[in-house]
């Protein structure tokens, strides 16, 4: 392991010093590609951002597939409805690893404004594991060039050796998530208790 | 000859670069791929993408092909315009010969037409 100090030495002279895991991540955090999927009304921040004025490009993540087969990031961007869930959660399973969530918006991380209603899904994180939330009814452009900025921060950051290590590497963890089953009432099974671990109230007093 | 001095030995190491140049960094991800994106096949990730719904019945089902003699019959005609328009110009310039040529290969083509309306393929089935 390169000394700390060493290193901001030689990267003032020009010399970057680096391990291959950085420089792969390097690679992989800037040319993250999306699927052009979009649900509700954030979709429209979502097509602003990727526009010329707030401009996604910059991050390399420009190029929104038409395919699961060929994008690494999925934004959630919009309400899920009870009856979209089970397509959403197929689309993730078809895309290739290693892959990301963003939930953009009130709506994808909780339900939002539809909360109390029946046939909305309360936050895609109960079936697919979520990397970055973004809150917003909708998130200004700015917020989902920040959760990317994060979702960035979080793939360079990812070692591709030991127990930090991202799922696809991990032969143990699941290549798929169970798709829900419309049922009589709500979708069967309403959450993925292998991904959904909802916070616990603790009261104090 | 010596063999340093053949005038091909500088193509041959210049090719087997190229080769190199080209197949190495391919190498180089293949060998990268098989230790740091291992396949995760899976029942869904294999399933045919139908914008994440499921597919009904086999998606390798044969596509009605009849547009194709529209196809071939329009080539041949906008083949005949190519033909037909310069000629129009230099119209008052030719010889009888070549209004000869040319009425018989326009009947070559109004014959073909003939032939595919009276086999029935200008009735959309």
């Amino acid at each position: 392991m390169i000394d700390e100090g060493l290193r901001t030495e030689l990267s003032k002279q020009g010399i970057f010093a680096l391990k291959l895991e950085e420089l792969y991540n390097w690679g992989r955090k800037n040319s993250v590609w999306p699927l052009q999927f979009g649900l509700a009304c954030c979709a429209i921040e979502m097509i602003a951002t990727s526009m010329a004025r707030y401009d996604l490009a910059r991050f390399g993540a420009e190029v929104f597939r038409p395919s699961p087969r060929q994008a690494d990031l999925m934004i959630v961007a919009g309400t899920v409805t009870k009856k979209m869930a089970p397509q959403v959660i197929r689309l993730y399973n078809q895309m290739p690893e290693p892959k990301y969530v963003i939930a953009m918006g009130a709506c994808a991380i909780s339900g939002g404004p539809f909360k109390q209603g029946y046939n909305v899904l309360k936050g895609i994180d109960r079936y697919i594991p979520v990397d970055v939330h973004i809150p917003g009814c909708p998130p200004r452009p700015e917020a989902l060039l920040h959760a990317f900025m994060t979702l960035q921060k979080k793939i360079e950051d990812q070692s591709l050796t030991g127990a930090q290590r991202p799922r696809h590497l991990d032969a143990n963890a699941p290549s798929e998530f169970p798709i829900p089953r419309f049922g009589a009432h709500d979708l069967e099974p309403p959450n993925n208790p292998d991904v959904w671990h909802p916070p616990v109230a603790v009261r104090t007093d | 000859m010596q063999p340093d001095n053949n005038p091909y030995l500088v193509i041959v190491v210049l090719m087997i670069a190229a080769v190199l140049f080209a197949l190495t960094p391919l190498a180089l991800a293949w060998i990268w791929s098989k230790k740091f994106s291992p396949r995760k096949p899976g029942p869904d990730k294999n399933a045919i993408y139908e914008c994440g719904l499921e597919s009904k019945g086999d998606a390798w089902i044969p596509f009605k092909a009849e547009y194709y003699l529209y196809a071939i019959i329009f080539l041949i005609f906008d083949v005949e315009t190519i033909f037909l328009l310069p000629f129009a110009v230099s119209f008052t310039g030719l010889g009888p010969g070549a209004f000869i040529a040319m009425i018989v290969f326009l009947l070559l083509l109004v014959e073909g037409l003939a032939w595919a309306w009276q086999k029935g393929v200008l009735t959309w089935k």
